[in-house]
């Protein structure tokens, strides 16, 4: 009896496992964050556009916020500059920039050039405090909550829909539950 | 390759320098020497050929998640630069490998080591290959032992 079913256990098994591993959708470079959960990697470095103007995430403390890592190097960081735009409109949460391996020059004229949705930069030019939060590329952003948690990670370019599907929702969340 | 010929070089050295510190009579002196000297030379080598070794081992089996299948002593993308440098500023700072490990996976996950530590939960990859060895050993067990059984006068069993 079980020879017969054998076969096709094992196809159901194949189809379940390439349904998985062939779905077009999931980012095989995405990786889960081991920083959920935990206290966000605190940093204080200086502002992109003014070097005398120190950005510290410890100030942000009691709010939900955004960290935004990204280059004028990283071309699809242009690609989600007008919903990070969007989003700064929106007055929702504050966005903090990471600018990362970076030119402050460059990044100026970025900011000017496009708009800048940012609170503030920090200006990461060794890529330490990338590091701690264990960014690997660009764009990537951090959702932090009150507590000072990072509570979500998005690694790909920011677009309305995902921050309508992926990001109000943990913000609701986030500010139901702390507060 | 050439790693392994670095590594047998960088044995060597260490050997030479322990014998030279021997033979001047003063270990302890030259330990102090190489800590107040800079710690890497033109080349961004660790003098200390043992803290160097360490290096290329440990920075060996992590791995480049920008490009995933390099390590990070093989990778020329920036973030591997970066993360050499940490590695090497830890290993000066005295840290140990399961520090330095440790410090990666709390930052990136476990997915950048090669070679994950044998835990409750990576028991499977680790016991992968012998379930599989025990499974196949099973199969060719039942096969043989009911072939074994066929009577000889049937002819060839393959096919019956």
């Amino acid at each position: 009896m079980w020879k017969f079913l054998l076969p096709f256990v094992a196809f159901v098994a194949l189809v379940v496992l390439f349904a998985f591993g062939l779905n077009p959708n999931r980012d095989i470079h995405a990786l889960p964050s081991p920083l959920i959960g935990k206290p966000a990697p605190a940093f204080t470095l200086t502002d992109v556009l003014d070097p005398a103007r120190p950005v510290s995430n410890a100030a942000l403390r009691g709010q939900v916020y955004l960290l935004n890592v990204w280059g004028t190097w990283c071309y699809e960081c242009r690609a989600e500059h007008d919903a990070l735009l969007a989003i700064s409109r929106s007055h929702v949460v504050p966005i903090i920039g990471l600018d990362y391996m970076d030119q402050r020059e460059k990044a100026r004229e970025w900011l000017e050039q496009l708009g800048n949705p940012y609170q503030a930069v920090a200006f990461d030019t060794d890529g330490r405090t990338a590091i701690d939060w264990g960014v690997y590329g660009a764009p990537e952003t951090f959702l932090v909550d009150g507590q000072g948690r990072v509570i979500f990670k998005f690694i790909s370019p920011m677009t309305p829909e995902v921050w309508q599907r992926e990001f109000l929702p943990r913000i609701a969340a986030a500010r139901r539950g702390g507060a | 390759m050439s790693r392994s010929a670095g590594r047998i070089a960088a044995g060597i050295g260490a050997l030479l320098l322990a014998l030279t510190a021997v033979a001047a009579g003063e270990g302890i002196a030259a330990g102090q020497g190489v800590a107040s000297a800079p710690p890497v030379d033109e080349n961004g080598q660790l003098k200390d050929h043992a803290l160097q070794s360490r290096f290329e081992r440990i920075t060996g089996e992590l791995r480049c998640l920008v490009c995933q299948n390099e390590s990070i002593a093989d990778s020329n993308v920036e973030l591997a630069g970066d993360l050499r440098r940490q590695v090497r500023e830890m290993l000066i700072a005295g840290k140990s490998d399961d520090a330095i490990f440790t410090f990666m996976t709390d930052r990136y996950g476990e997915f950048v080591r090669f070679r994950p530590p044998l835990e409750p939960k990576t028991l499977l990859i680790w016991g992968a290959p012998f379930l599989m060895l025990l499974l196949g050993g099973v199969i060719v067990f039942r096969v043989v032992r009911q072939r074994s059984r066929m009577p000889l006068d049937d002819g060839p069993a393959i096919g019956s």
